[in-house]
């Protein structure tokens, strides 16, 4: 790890309020909107990206992981709205109900990342791919029967607190976290997990560890941006969190390349972006092509690309070498093969 | 009693129309070891071929069995086509890659089908014509047999013990067997391994499609959705009987048609899409190879 | 390598592409021959598909209609419509662009109240009014005085079918089916309940099934041991043929009630003979005679090839209720719009004679329809 670490994750905070402060109400708020959604994705696929690209599980499930937090985080600041009006009222007050709501619907999907991790342990590969789709399906019916978050009828009047800065702040926390995190001795275990799995055991690994670690901790920050999205959006219902919502967070990281964060980041802004980009077209034919274009792209990736745009090589790798040491680059990438 | 032999007559007939689509599946799992997503895609684009065929031809003016084996021809003849054209462009390119990617191409290929689905056919859901109504049910003991079901569970079952002869009692079989088990000395031995997976893969296709005609038959409500659902549930079932094994998969759907009817009638209807994935998980944690399955240790 | 390259200058070529739409006002161009631009948003792919479509192409026909009439006072509507795949936060930005980037003066949607619920106070920030066409959710039109509808809410249609049942069919044992994946179906039970029990009649069985399912015969056998005189299936149309067509299956002969969502030709063509003698409450009958009403379903005919439905119907009416506003409003802004909607008092549409309450919710008559030989008949019709 370089020394220099912290004045990158410090510059880009300051950018992140210096937007937050000066330029963001100059934006077009369709555009802010875009931005948001954007930043939402970028948690989404690099925290998916932990489970499917690092640690080489294959979770199809992270929409009922973002549905857990987002129902749970709504919750939170919605009991403190209407318990404790004077707390949640107090300007100065509101932020750290807000926090104390994301770390909770972080946590509650943490907790339901061990609980499907743990048993599903002996998967492997696509049994455990359709586990989780189960398990995502299995969220969505529980909310669907619930009553008291509004079944069917969702979840409305949710405080609209989300903002530019709450989102790429928690954006700027998750990458720093999993950057950090896959340097460090567990995330070289997940890459030893991914690689080979006998491998890692026989020199040690605890291949059990790794992987409940890799599912609680994706599972955290896709709870995390559900929070952030159910605050944004002020109503839930359980249709938003269904099956497709799954492929689309793994379309982005297949599109970035399954190991690379870089990836997923890029890949998640591209896609958001693109969707509303092709809305043109749309008018124009009259018929929307979009999902249609989507899978085309993803199977057209698979054949021609099948590691994704950077495979498991960040963005920094490609800096000119003299670059390279004052961004503190020193990631050592996995040869492709 | 007569009321919960019925529901037990209803799970059987519910269970005939997943097993229709699980052996598909598990024939494409058996030698690819590939969740094929796109099954219950072309099981839906079966019903559309049979829809659309039944119409050109008016054969819903004069209902009859040959009007029946008229359509079923002809969606098992498009969908081996699509399945052929999946199979050369979409999976044969991937067949060194990692599972993942297949997997993901597997999804790739769903999504597409449903999609240019909803803009070719329209996303409304459209009347399947009725080219065979039989008439009258037969009531045992105050138990009521719709003809339709006893015809779904003849031939699912029949389907399985076609497939049981000809994986194990033919030339064809051994190939798909020796393939299944290893493609490389598969191929090293002088079996055309690309052949004999791209007729696996018609050969599951046809399936579906058969399954798309008899089960829009029974349903009549077909639209460009209509696969997902059964697909990922005929799936779980296929898992329950032990993935790859033809008799596993048509026990397992019996068994996951069964528990929908029961939980619906005696316990939580409105749990009956979670059901399925709950009993694969617990019998992937409980028997990981399934109730037919027999245990193969993961190759190094 | 390369491929990365490339790939980022496309990135930076799509982010300048979105930012370049500068800052509009809302209510666009203003000036005196400029089409006056009205949203759209609805489900046009995704698995509520059908409803978005019959929607659109009801509001599709009224726009046509409008401006071959000469537009409002001399300008033609121009109507964009945005997709949302069915999905509640598609739905949210496609409204933020219709208002930011499009400039529109009204926006027409959705008929699902969860999407509508994800729309509405976005219409409600930007001071733009909404109208939408077919959520029955009460809470919808409550999140700001800008956001109206143009159809009845669930504790009317569920009080309609509660008091035809106990009056009009003298029935007094009822068995429920509530789709429970469907917040409007759950509303409908809910009233519909209330009024039955309060008015004298007994539920004697009550059964949920989810939106998509295509197997009913548990739920049916299980109803079937009861005995009831009436179902009733609040669903929509592709469920309640099937259920109608299994119930007979597993030997039930009482009829079905239901609501507005039966309201499709599709209705009777899967469920075929097996709902002769069935009920349900609509926003119009297609045997009504009034000019109006049979112009609309010949227009509607030849454009599309089919028989409109009832949420073709309330699409249409809303643009209707929304061009009259626009004829009558002081000024094509959008709150001027939005008080002249609010004043909205008997307009004449298709569903009957429309007034926009306090509430801001249409009211008007609910007809109860009867399927007779697989065609629809005018039953009554229930004021509220």
């Amino acid at each position: 790890m370089p020394r220099s670490f912290p004045i990158i994750w410090i510059a880009a905070f300051l950018v992140v309020i210096g937007v937050e402060l000066f330029i963001i109400d100059n934006l077009d708020p369709y555009v802010v909107a875009i931005i948001i959604y954007a930043g939402i994705n970028i948690i989404l696929a690099s925290s998916l990206n932990l489970i499917n690209g690092f640690a080489g599980q294959f979770s199809m499930g992270h929409a009922g992981f973002m549905a857990v937090g987002a129902y749970s985080g709504a919750v939170v600041t919605m009991a403190f709205r209407d318990n404790y009006p004077a707390i949640f009222n107090e300007p100065a007050l509101q932020p750290f109900v807000f926090i104390a709501a994301i770390f909770a619907g972080g946590l509650c999907s943490a907790a339901a990342g061990v609980i499907v991790g743990l048993p599903t342990l002996r998967l492997r590969g696509d049994y455990l791919a359709v586990v989780t789709l189960g398990f995502g399906e299995i969220i969505r019916v529980i909310l669907l029967n619930l009553e008291s978050v509004g079944g069917a009828r969702g979840l409305t009047n949710i405080p609209g607190i989300t903002s530019f800065f709450w989102v790429y702040g928690f954006v700027l926390i998750c990458l720093f976290v999993i950057t950090r995190l896959v340097d460090s001795p567990l995330g070289r275990s997940f890459l030893s997990v991914r690689e080979d799995e006998i491998a890692a055991e026989a020199v040690g690994v605890n291949t059990t560890r790794s992987k409940v670690t890799a599912f609680a901790l994706g599972a955290f920050f896709a709870g995390m941006a559900g929070a952030l999205f159910a605050h944004y959006l002020r109503v839930l219902s359980p249709a938003i969190f269904d099956i497709q919502k799954s492929f689309e967070i793994i379309i982005m990281v297949v599109l970035g390349g399954m190991g690379s964060i870089s990836g997923s980041v890029v890949a998640a802004v591209f896609l958001t972006i693109i969707r509303e980009a092709l809305r043109p077209l749309q008018q124009i034919t009259g018929t929307d092509y979009r999902m249609v274009i989507y899978s085309l792209v993803l199977i057209v990736l698979m054949l021609t690309r099948p590691r994704g745009l950077f495979g498991t090589k960040e963005i920094t790798d490609y800096l000119p070498e003299r670059w390279k040491a004052r961004f503190g680059v020193r990631r050592v990438s996995p040869k492709e093969s | 009693m007569v009321e919960f032999f019925q529901h037990i007559v209803n799970g059987l007939s519910l269970g005939s129309t997943y097993a229709l689509i699980a052996l598909g599946y598990t024939m494409v799992f058996g030698v690819l070891q590939l969740i094929n997503f796109a099954h219950g895609d072309v099981f839906m684009l079966g019903a559309f071929i049979g829809m659309y065929t039944a119409y050109a031809l008016a054969l819903h003016t004069s209902p009859s069995l040959a009007a029946l084996m008229i359509t079923l021809l002809a969606a098992m003849a498009g969908c081996a086509i699509i399945g052929f054209l999946i199979e050369r462009f979409a999976y044969r390119p991937l067949r060194n890659a990692p599972r993942i990617n297949v997997l993901i191409t597997a999804v790739g290929v769903s999504l597409f089908l449903e999609f240019s689905g909803q803009i070719i056919f329209g996303a409304d859901p459209k009347f399947f014509p009725q080219v065979y109504q039989p008439q009258g049910d037969w009531m045992i003991a105050g138990v009521r047999l719709n003809p339709l079901q006893v015809i779904n569970f003849t031939i699912s079952v029949t389907l399985m013990l076609v497939l049981q002869f000809v994986v194990f009692k033919t030339r064809l079989g051994r190939a798909l067997r020796a393939v299944s088990f290893n493609h490389e000395l598969a191929s090293l031995m002088g079996i055309p391994t690309n052949r004999i997976i791209s007729l696996t893969f018609v050969l599951g296709s046809i399936l579906a499609g058969a399954a798309g005609v008899l089960v829009a038959l029974s349903y009549p409500k077909i639209d460009p959705l209509m696969g997902i659902m059964p697909g990922i549930k005929a799936f779980a079932a296929a898992v329950l009987g032990g993935i790859g094994n033809i008799t596993g998969a048509v026990i397992g759907s019996f068994i996951l048609g069964l528990a929908e009817q029961l939980i619906v009638a005696y316990g939580a209807p409105t749990y009956r899409d979670a059901l399925a994935f709950v009993i694969l998980i617990l019998i992937l944690l409980v028997k990981p190879a399934g109730i037919m399955g027999v245990h193969r240790a993961e190759k190094v | 390598m390369v491929t990365a390259k490339k790939f980022l200058f496309a990135l930076l070529a799509a982010f300048a592409l979105t930012l370049s739409g500068c800052k509009k006002a809302p209510g666009g161009d203003q000036s005196a021959d400029a089409p006056i631009r009205v949203g759209e948003v609805g489900s046009l792919t995704g698995l509520e598909a059908t409803f978005g479509t019959s929607t659109h192409q009801g509001i599709e026909l009224a726009v046509k209609k409008i401006n071959a009439e000469g537009g409002i006072n001399g300008r033609k509507v121009d109507l964009i419509t945005l997709d949302n795949q069915g999905k509640a936060d598609e739905a949210a930005t496609a409204t933020t662009r219709l208002v930011t980037q499009d400039g529109v003066v009204a926006i027409l949607g959705e008929v699902a109240s969860s999407r509508s619920l994800a729309m509405a106070p976005i219409a409600q920030s930007y001071k733009v009014p909404m109208i939408s066409p077919s959520s029955t959710n009460p809470a919808v039109t409550q999140q700001g005085d800008h956001i109206f509808r143009v159809c009845f809410i669930d504790p009317f249609q569920g009080e309609v079918m509660a008091k035809f049942a106990l009056n009009g069919l003298k029935i007094e044992r009822v068995a429920i089916m509530t789709d429970v994946k469907n917040d409007y179906s759950i509303g409908l039970v809910e009233f519909f309940r209330k009024n039955f029990v309060e008015g004298g009649g007994k539920i004697v069985m009550e059964q949920s099934y989810s939106n998509g399912d295509t197997d009913f015969k548990a739920q049916l056998t299980s109803i079937a041991s009861h005995n009831p005189e009436a179902i009733f299936v609040p669903g929509y149309y592709g469920d309640v043929a099937l259920i109608a067509r299994q119930a007979r299956e597993v030997g039930i002969k009482a009829p079905l009630l239901g609501g507005d969502g039966w309201d499709s030709p599709k209705l009777l063509e899967i469920g075929g003979a097996s709902l002769n003698g069935s009920y349900f409450s609509s926003h119009y009958s297609p045997q009504d005679t009034s000019p109006r009403i049979q112009g609309f379903i010949k227009e509607f005919k030849d454009a599309y090839g089919l028989v409109p439905d009832g949420l073709a119907a309330t699409g249409h009416d809303a643009m209707l209720v929304l061009a009259d506003a626009m004829k009558r409003a002081k000024s094509l802004t959008p709150s001027d719009i939005r008080d002249a909607i609010a004043a909205t008092k008997d307009f004449p549409g298709v569903t009957g004679n429309i007034t926009i309450d306090e509430n801001r919710n249409a009211r008007k008559p609910a007809v109860v329809l009867k399927i007779e030989d697989q065609k629809l008949v005018y039953e009554t019709t229930i004021n509220p």
